[in-house]
């Protein structure tokens, strides 16, 4: 890991650069936008892709090889914010899916089902498959695919996850056992692209991006901790995910590398300047589980209106593939240390959801945030199993406040919006009356007085 | 000082007025029916006309609730939860814990020696464990709700009800009685089944005495007799337990209207805290909603001053 020195004590920039502020969503949007530009493009070429997932992807082989990266993850949450997700989900519940599957999945497998076209344009046959086993459903996804194409499935086999304090540590005998096989696995899909694109493998490739992933790590985690400061410059839940949208597109390559240092440029221009994300920032959050995208803006809103912001948030780091702790590959030896990081990062991704709650523990301290909210994705167990666990041991043990919120990823009938927004209100209500009761012992910790005095109202009335 | 609680439920809508020394004056309870704001308008008229006092020596109104954004007369709104909390504690000062059975909402809360909520935890997206699952027991065996309680606890070999639908609970109930349970030990699996549902709910947040039950399901004795024995504990059950959220709602409007209390904690006008990064951006290609969100709809909204709504015919009153 790296350390990254940050200023918490704004301080007034000498030459204000207003253009700097807004520059990582404009030019994210502008760099997401390219992608499916050049994922229609390849649609219509035929030039070879690969479909890969967030976490885990391998990217930095296949980039070596030019294979164009689809994201079927993103595929479908773009499908969601787009408000077109429940035609594929009904498309593939029609075709015979279950409606406890994967959202995900199943919006996938309705826009293969209608010729692979997504709002954002045409998606390309995959080439070959990569998966890793960090999500128990990649490894069924893929045989949709392999069954629908006939494509090259390549599923890496990454020892070790789902458990804590059992799994090898670095410089350990079994670590580099580990190591071996990864590795071994990873020379596989080497031949396996080869065969696939009829290029060669240029090892200074593999290094190049390896170098580029370095800096785009080392610049990721330093982004995170700048929402440490008061006010935070970005919100964890909807600039986030706008961020994490270009790491995962563009990670092990220059542009990305890139577009990660003008990030945290701005970033550090909002610290020293004190610009949050909102006027006043009441509450400051941890978002456990990914949002409702199917009700994205709204979802946002629900907190927002608190003049709650979203500091920190575990999809950024489980989806990030572990670039939030700023790893750093040895370009020397390539293989060996991407194997390495493999393990290290697959384990944080998986045990960060099933074994995180010292971690959240800590990380509630370090973004000073007032509380937690789990949101619970009704379709996807895998990131909402402990859940409840983890809620009851940081509200028993550690006083740490939390809201448990439930609806889905993609499917907007799993969203009910009152239930949502009663719970949301009474957990605001009870953080603040937890504020005052903090600022006050003696007072009882009630709300405020609206801005139209009783006397008003009584005249009103 | 006067003032007034609305509490608009799924089910009822109930009504209390209030004095400066948290008196309670008057009170009321209708059904909700269809028209949310006229309901909250009629109770709150009705509950004006029991405490013998005028409209507009009510200095302060808390709406609260599903329906508290359609108290369109009053000032604040706070949720049902906060309410029940802070009513539970008023009735009974060492009430740790809440449990509130209503019509669709099942509620377990956590609360401080103010009244303050620690934790709460709901039954979620489903009915199962609520006072709308005894409504169908009750509609499929054709009882009126008052007997379901004296009627269950006749009971001597009661079912085991396993259904977590409310729904399908309905078809469950007809085939015990096919194959010839008598009714009363059909009642009683039903009692039982929501009753574990509901500790199910308390268990998460942790039962700490006292425990104090409130909701319309409070007047089935029944209930009570089942929750005290599965708790082992003593239950707090005041006649004033399907009026606690209109009661919490006069405490949080009495709060408001004497102090000016600190603490300012009010959900904010969404239009002004308007991000100045996401302003810049005109066409969101990862997340196309965010960046104009101006939330004009909202302001418009909030702008608009509230509309009484022309009360023409007044629904029955329910009065004990």
């Amino acid at each position: 890991m790296i350390e990254t020195k940050i200023s918490l004590t704004p301080t007034p920039s000498a030459q204000p650069e207003p253009d700097l502020v807004g520059r990582g969503r404009r030019d994210g949007n502008r760099l997401f936008k390219e992608w499916y530009t050049e994922l229609d493009a390849a649609a219509e070429s035929g030039d070879p892709s690969a479909y890969v997932f967030v976490m885990g992807s391998t990217a930095e082989v296949l980039k070596a090889f030019d294979l164009n990266l689809v994201f079927p993850e993103i595929n479908s949450l773009q499908m969601a914010v787009r408000k077109v997700s429940l035609d594929y989900l009904n498309k593939a519940e029609d075709y015979g899916y279950s409606t406890d599957v994967c959202g995900y999945v199943k919006a996938d497998v309705g826009m293969h089902l209608d010729g692979r076209k997504h709002p954002n344009g045409r998606i390309p046959k995959p080439s070959i498959v990569v998966a890793t086993n960090m999500c128990n459903t990649y490894v069924k996804w893929v045989e949709i695919w392999q069954r629908m194409y006939g494509c090259k499935v390549f599923v890496l086999d990454i020892p070790g996850q789902r458990g804590i304090g059992w799994s090898s540590e670095p410089g350990s005998e079994q670590f580099e056992n580990d190591r071996r096989y990864v590795q071994s696995q990873l020379e596989e899909l080497i031949e396996a692209c080869v065969a696939v694109t009829g290029k060669p493998f240029k090892i200074e490739r593999l290094q190049e991006n390896l170098a580029h992933v370095n800096r785009m790590a080392a610049d990721w985690s330093a982004v995170l901790k700048l929402n440490q400061n008061i006010p935070a410059p970005f919100n964890a839940m909807a600039d986030g995910l706008a961020y994490m949208g270009v790491l995962s597109a563009y990670r092990a390559t220059e542009t990305g590398a890139r577009y990660m240092a003008e990030l945290r440029q701005e970033m550090e221009y909002k610290v020293q300047n004190g610009i949050g994300t909102i006027t006043e920032e009441r509450f400051r959050l941890h978002g456990v589980g990914p949002a409702c995208y199917a009700y994205f803006r709204r979802f946002l809103e629900l907190f927002q209106e608190w003049g709650a912001v979203y500091v920190n948030s575990e999809y950024l780091a489980y989806a990030g593939g572990g670039l939030d702790q700023g790893i750093q590959f040895n370009v020397e030896r390539p293989l060996e240390s991407l194997a390495e990081q493999l393990l290290v990062t697959g384990r944080r991704s998986m045990s960060n959801m099933f074994f995180s709650q010292d971690q959240l523990a800590d990380a509630v301290r370090d973004w000073k945030s007032d509380g937690i909210v789990y949101h619970s994705v009704k379709s996807c167990r895998t990131v909402s199993t402990g859940m409840a666990d983890s809620r009851e041991y940081l509200t028993k043990t550690k006083d740490v406040p939390s809201l448990f919120v439930e609806s889905d990823l993609v499917d907007p009938r799993l969203w009910s919006e009152a239930q949502f927004k009663n719970r949301i209100d009474a957990f605001f209500e009870a953080l603040g009356a937890r504020k005052a009761a903090a600022l006050n012992p003696h007072e009882l910790g009630g709300f405020a007085v609206s801005s139209r005095g009783p006397q008003q109202v009584a005249a009103k009335r | 000082m006067l003032v007034g609680g609305v509490d608009v439920g799924s089910t009822q809508t109930k009504a209390v007025i209030m004095d400066g020394q948290r008196r309670v004056l008057g009170r009321s309870l209708i059904d909700t029916g269809g028209i949310i704001t006229a309901a909250a308008e009629n109770a709150f008229q009705l509950a004006v006309a029991d405490a013998g006092v005028e409209r507009s020596d009510v200095a302060y109104v808390v709406g609260t609730g599903y329906g508290r954004y359609k108290v369109t007369f009053g000032d604040t709104q706070v949720t049902e939860i906060s309410c029940h909390a802070r009513g539970g504690q008023y009735l009974f000062p060492k009430t740790r814990t809440v449990l509130d059975i209503g019509g669709q909402d099942t509620k377990a809360i956590k609360i401080g020696p103010e009244g303050q909520v620690l934790d709460f935890c709901m039954n979620d997206k489903c009915a199962a464990g609520t006072g709308r699952f005894l409504g169908a027991a009750a509609m499929a065996l054709d009882i009126p709700l008052g007997e379901l309680g004296p009627l269950a606890l006749l009971a001597k070999n009661a079912v085991k009800i396993t259904t977590t639908c409310t729904v399908f609970a309905e078809t469950e109930i007809i085939n015990w009685l096919a194959r010839g349970k008598k009714v009363e030990d059909v009642l009683m699996g039903v009692h039982q089944a929501i009753a574990t549902r509901s500790i199910s709910l308390l268990r998460r947040v942790g039962v700490e005495d006292e425990v104090t039950f409130t909701g319309g399901v409070t007047r089935n004795n029944a209930m009570v007799k089942i929750l005290e024995e599965m708790l082992e504990t003593h239950l707090n059950v005041s006649e004033e337990a399907h009026y606690m959220g209109a009661i919490g709602a006069t405490l949080f409007a009495l709060e408001k209207a004497q102090s000016g209390a600190a603490g300012a904690v009010e959900a904010v006008t969404v239009g002004a805290k308007l991000d100045s990064t996401r302003a810049l951006v005109s066409d969101c290609e990862v997340c196309p909603e965010l960046p104009d969100r101006r939330f004009s709809e909202a302001q418009e909204r909030l702008a608009k001053p509230p509309q009484l709504i022309q009360v023409t015919r007044m629904p029955e009153v329910t009065k004990r």
